[in-house]
């Protein structure tokens, strides 16, 4: 379902993601894991016709991001991992307009809208502004969004960052009832090893922008000769903290609050 | 529903419910209005020029479309950093759509803008000639709000933040401003500036809207209306194109 290969991001002098190979089947529930800075994200926004990479090839369902981004897009739904909502809509506002631009039918997406709402504890707030939400229940929001047409590859760029136990199960059991039922394909990062252990039926490492290994969550374990999938990952990645400078996107948003843009 | 109108919709609701930036974004052209207007008024009047403030109402309309269609378009620079455009952007529908929607979402905004102003310019003094000539008035309106929504997207789709805003703003949209005539009469000008003057398409849309509103035409209604679509229709195929290349 995606193919990657020899896959190469750089910023300038800095290489993000270094030549990483890798293949997701169809069908199947992959986790891409690694410590802060690793190029998760910058990977995904190549898979997902959002950056051009500076060299190898994506294949996604056979089809190429860059040529015919159209035809991809068609193919995925995305949860992104920084906030994407429009904080002027009410959160309605916020699901219809997905709706619309994924050509979900009316009928089907006020069923669904509201369905997913009420699923996710939001139906009561539907009608607010979102940007008076809490983190948690905006993220919530996305995550709904993100559930609300069926696309044949789901990638979830860490869907669960901050979010409370509750919603944490939820969404992996829709995440599972959706792969199982319809055949989803999914695609997540996350920094919870447990989670990834229960829901993934493969892992990638990837590290300094590069993978430093591969398989099902056993044989991460063996592998390392490791019992826990956490511990796996220390072994591989190491114990050191990799510091990240704030990004422009945090200090963007120190600005728009300077000038009272409260979103 | 398509996806232009939701767009279009999306625009039109984060303006309505901007109150407090509506009110506020009327206070500098009725600062213009007010004190250029009475200010300048015995001056003008002494050149035999008539009232300024019939002259100069023209002027400030167009001059709010300006600002408001130009910052609503960059609207596109916040929606970038607050994550929504990528929303928009990994959706399976042309990006030209996305850039129609947004753009006329823009353009309407500012065409509001400008009738609320176009309000404040009656109450204050402002007469126009004959009524009947207000559907063009309206047009011309419109046709400055597309073109210079779809200069602002163009620019948003190639800034990676607004930090460039300070730069657009003062060696871009200010001369607009300044040299379209909104201020003063455009003839009788020193060589190298009436040649410029010609170069800014907001003088074109000055000099329409004052026509349809009091009367007198610097280059004539149908050399106005073309240069105007003409532009217009450039900067959407531009700005198309730029958008369609945005990467985040
Ligand atoms: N537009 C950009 N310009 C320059 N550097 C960038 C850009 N985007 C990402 N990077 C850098 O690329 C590296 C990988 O970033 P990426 O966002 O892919 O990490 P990640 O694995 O998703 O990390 P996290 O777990 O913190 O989300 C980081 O060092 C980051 O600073
Ligand atoms: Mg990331």
């Amino acid at each position: 379902m995606i193919q990657v290969e020899h896959l190469v991001k750089r910023f300038g002098e800095f290489t993000a993601v270094d030549d990483i190979s890798f293949e997701v089947r169809r069908g199947e529930i992959f986790a891409f894991l690694g410590p802060n800075g690793a190029g998760k994200t910058t990977t995904i926004k190549m898979l997902t016709t959002l950056a051009r990479p500076t060299s190898g090839t994506v294949e996604i369902d056979g089809l190429d991001p860059n040529g015919s981004s159209h035809e991809v897009r068609k193919r995925f739904g995305i949860v992104f991992q920084d906030p994407s909502l429009d904080g002027d809509l009410t959160a309605y506002e916020n699901m219809e307009l997905h709706g619309v631009l994924y050509h979900v039918p009316r009928k089907v997406r006020v069923e669904r809208i509201e369905q997913l709402l009420r699923l996710f504890e939001l139906w009561e707030r539907g009608n607010q502004q979102v940007k008076l939400f809490s983190g948690g229940m905006k993220r919530r929001l996305e995550i709904a969004r993100g559930l609300l047409h069926t696309p044949k590859i789901l990638f979830l760029d860490e869907p669960t960052l901050g979010l409370d136990p509750q919603t944490r199960n939820q969404l992996w059991t829709q995440v599972k009832h959706l792969n199982q039922s319809e055949g989803v394909t999914v695609f997540l990062t996350t920094h919870y090893m447990d989670e990834a252990d229960r829901v993934a039926q493969r892992i990638a490492v990837i590290d300094h922008g590069k993978i430093v290994a591969q398989g099902s969550p056993q044989e991460l374990k063996q592998q390392t000769s490791r019992d826990s999938l956490e511990e796996a990952f220390l072994a591989l990645t190491g114990s050191t903290i990799r510091d990240e400078a704030a990004s422009s996107t945090d200090q963007m948003r120190q600005f728009g609050k300077l000038w009272g843009n409260r979103r | 529903m398509s996806v232009i109108y939701v767009l279009w919709l999306r625009e039109l609701r984060r303006y309505v419910r901007s109150r407090t930036q509506i009110v506020a974004s009327l206070g500098q052209p009725l600062l213009y209005l007010v004190v250029l207007g009475f200010g300048l008024g015995p001056v003008f009047q002494k050149a035999g020029q008539g009232s300024y403030l019939q002259f100069v109402a023209p002027g400030i309309i167009a001059m709010t479309v300006l600002f408001s269609s130009i910052f609503s378009g960059m609207g596109l620079l916040w929606d970038r950093q607050f994550g929504f455009l990528r929303e928009t952007l990994v959706a399976p529908v042309p990006r030209i759509q996305v850039m129609l929607g947004r753009t006329l979402g823009a353009a309407t905004v500012a065409m509001c803008q400008g009738l609320l102003v176009a309000i404040v310019c009656f109450v204050v003094g402002f007469r126009v000639a004959d009524p009947r000539a207000l559907p063009v008035a309206l047009l011309f309106m419109a046709l400055i709000a597309c073109l210079f929504s779809a200069l602002g997207t163009a620019i948003g789709s190639v800034l990676q933040n607004i930090q460039g805003f300070q730069l657009i703003m003062n060696f871009l949209v200010m001369p607009i401003f300044f040299l379209s005539g909104a201020l003063y009469p455009l003839n009788n000008l020193p060589g190298v500036l009436s040649i410029v003057t010609r170069l800014d398409p907001l003088a074109y849309g000055v000099d329409g809207l004052r026509t349809a509103l009091m009367g007198a035409s610097q280059f004539g209604l149908a050399a106005d209306g073309s240069v105007l679509v003409l532009v217009a229709m450039m900067l959407l195929f531009i700005g198309s194109y730029l958008f369609s290349k945005i990467q985040v």
